[in-house]
């Protein structure tokens, strides 16, 4: 176990090495002087020395990077040139509002998806199968900022039963709090609940017809006891690690939810930063986007391996 | 207990009958496929025509219908600066189909030369493009696309180079995963040893065979591609206006939702049925040419 743990931890080094030259050479892709594509549209020539100073372009490309990765190792992920705070401060005070978004949002994926999952694959080949087969196809094929603008136009603006925008936190109010959220999280967990759907379907389909399965029937235990002891119980673990990689489908996702429902989360945060052509807080968010991915992933394969001996080899 | 008799019509039907003739006949089978296939090729026509078959100039403003609901004079109503909603559904329809085409081609162009290096070679060159490719993939799709459609500029152009490049990794790992169990096969080691060279092997022997994967991956890809460009249309950072897209025309109904909620409805049924129509084709295609489903 320790052997695979090292192994797999070895194995992320190098991406998170990746990681960093593309999010680092993104700076490289602004048309002419990043000084001056960053000092905006004044072009200011003091404003010009400060920035090439400060962000070291007077230097080499590898010392630039070096200064960089060290910078973002002590936590110093460079300043917002509009808000003029540091970009990390903007991180952390966003961070929970995504995080309550996307884990409300993972509740209701799994709440849908995973018994939606179970029931198609009982009912395998049914009415109910192709209903639910049907269903998580629309999930997937609807844009999502298009479903929050139908809902709002329903619950909102037709029946006036949650508030179309306006986010308030769980300290201020909870019940208010979970009202802005309502629609948000069923928005973004629909396309998610789609994917488990499918995910879920075909674990049971190939749980179902295992031989532990068929001596459990034969035992003579009840159906409910048997599908939901004996096959959830193994169909689950694929399901529950492939829920990490949709982690980056979720914060893909929760970018356009935030802009529909005007939630100030980490979307709304790079969003605002592309137009405020706020590069430093643009490459900090998608560094952390991706340093939370590659974690997520590897506590995933952990666990896997935890639960399945197998894969330790 | 007697041995079930042979399905002779079945035989017949399979001998002589070349792969894309089967995949074609099987294809044709599955209804919602071909339905898929049949809603695409509509909107396909509908992008090539849209100066014949537009009702309205797209861009033409009417101070005096502004905001109007359907009507036998404007079927689908009219914007915040009285443009017509239908002509404007029709035009975008080529911002969001030339995304599609655009961004996949070249996702395909660069991600599967990749695949085949990496799956062929093997060693440290795979190694290193593996990890590259892992890193492009923790970053989340449409996070990159916005990233670099940030750094690009915010246009059309840029969108798909962004979504394109945003894709690449996944027909990368796909043509790497796919070489890797074809590269082993006796007719390979055949072509190898009778002396081919390696590109040879690899553009003659190689590619041929792992199409079918590729084909249903671009498909997905490309329904992927165009809820991506309707995706950063809606956040400013694709089609410009007044040009009409689809997603930049869902930004502006978002803000006129109680007044004028017709002008949400359509671009977005518009993308929605693009997407469905992309995906059940692709599923159906998958279906069709997996040996082991039909």
């Amino acid at each position: 176990m320790t052997a695979f743990l090292l192994r797999r931890i070895a194995l992320i080094l190098p991406t998170l090495f990746f990681v960093s030259v593309l999010i680092f050479g993104l700076q490289q892709l602004l048309p002419g002087d990043p000084a001056m594509a960053m000092a905006g549209e004044e072009q200011d020539p003091t404003v010009i020395a400060f920035l090439r100073q400060k962000y070291h372009l007077d230097q080499p490309l590898p010392v630039r990077y070096a200064l960089w990765v060290e910078g973002i190792a002590h936590g110093d992920f460079g300043e917002s040139i509009r808000i003029k705070r540091p970009v990390r401060d903007l991180i952390l005070e966003k961070l929970p509002v995504t995080g309550e978004l996307a884990g409300l949002a993972m509740l209701v994926a799994l709440v849908i998806g995973v018994p939606a999952g179970i029931l198609a694959a009982v009912k395998h080949d049914t009415a109910i199968d192709y209903g639910a087969t049907m269903a998580a196809l629309w999930g997937i094929s609807i844009p999502n900022f298009w479903l929050g603008i139908l809902l709002i136009l329903l619950f909102s603006v037709t029946l006036g039963w949650l508030p179309a925008s306006g986010f308030v936190t769980p300290a201020e109010s909870l019940k208010q709090n979970l009202l802005t959220l309502i629609m948000p999280a069923f928005v973004l967990g629909n396309a998610i609940a789609a994917v488990m759907m499918r995910h879920t379907r075909s674990a049971m389909l190939q749980v179902l017809s295992a031989d532990y399965v068929r001596t459990a029937r034969a035992k003579g235990l009840s159906q409910a006891s048997v599908i939901l002891r004996h096959a959830l119980r193994n169909a689950l673990i694929p399901v529950v690690t492939l829920g990490a990689l949709e982690f980056g489908g979720l914060l893909s996702g929760a970018v356009l939810t935030e802009q529909v429902f005007t939630i100030p989360g980490f979307g709304k945060l790079i969003v605002d930063a592309v137009f405020n052509r706020d590069y430093a807080v643009v490459q900090g968010v998608v560094l952390c986007t991706a340093f939370a991915y590659i974690m997520l992933n590897l506590f995933a394969d952990i666990a896997y391996a935890l639960i399945n001996p197998r894969l330790r080899g | 207990m007697t041995a079930e008799p042979l399905d002779l019509a079945l035989i017949e039907e399979d001998a002589g009958e070349r792969p894309w003739q089967r995949t074609l006949r099987l294809l044709v089978k599955r209804r919602m496929a071909v339905a898929g296939l049949a809603v695409v090729l509509f909107f396909i026509a509908l992008a090539i025509l849209a100066p014949l078959v537009s009702p309205y100039d797209p861009l033409a403003t009417n101070w005096a219908m502004v905001r109007k609901p359907p009507s036998a004079l404007h079927l689908f109503g009219t914007d915040e600066i009285g443009r017509d909603v239908l002509a404007r559904v029709i035009w975008g329809a080529r911002a969001s189909l030339l995304a599609g085409l655009v961004s996949v081609s070249l996702a395909l162009a660069v991600g599967v030369p990749i695949g085949l290096v990496s799956g062929y070679l093997g060693g440290v060159i795979d190694g290193i493009l593996m990890r590259l490719i892992d890193a492009m993939l923790a970053i989340p799709f449409l996070i990159l696309a916005i990233a670099l459609a940030a750094f690009l500029g915010p246009s059309l152009a840029n969108a798909m180079i962004a979504i394109g490049v945003s894709q690449t990794p996944i027909f990368a790992r796909l043509t790497r995963g796919q070489v890797l169990t074809v590269k082993h096969e006796d007719y390979i080691e055949a072509a190898r040893a009778v002396g081919n060279p390696h590109h040879r092997i690899v553009l003659r022997h190689i590619l041929p065979n792992i199409i079918p994967p590729l084909l249903v991956q671009a498909t997905l890809a490309a329904a992927a591609a165009i809820i991506a460009e309707a995706s950063l249309s809606f956040l400013g950072l694709g089609e410009q206006p007044p040009d009409p897209s689809w997603g930049s025309m869902l930004n502006t109904a978002k803000n006129f939702i109680s007044q004028a909620p017709w002008m949400a409805l359509w671009p977005g049924l518009a993308i929605f049925t693009l997407v469905l129509s992309l995906n059940l084709f692709g599923d159906g295609l998958r279906d069709a040419l997996d040996p082991r489903r039909s």
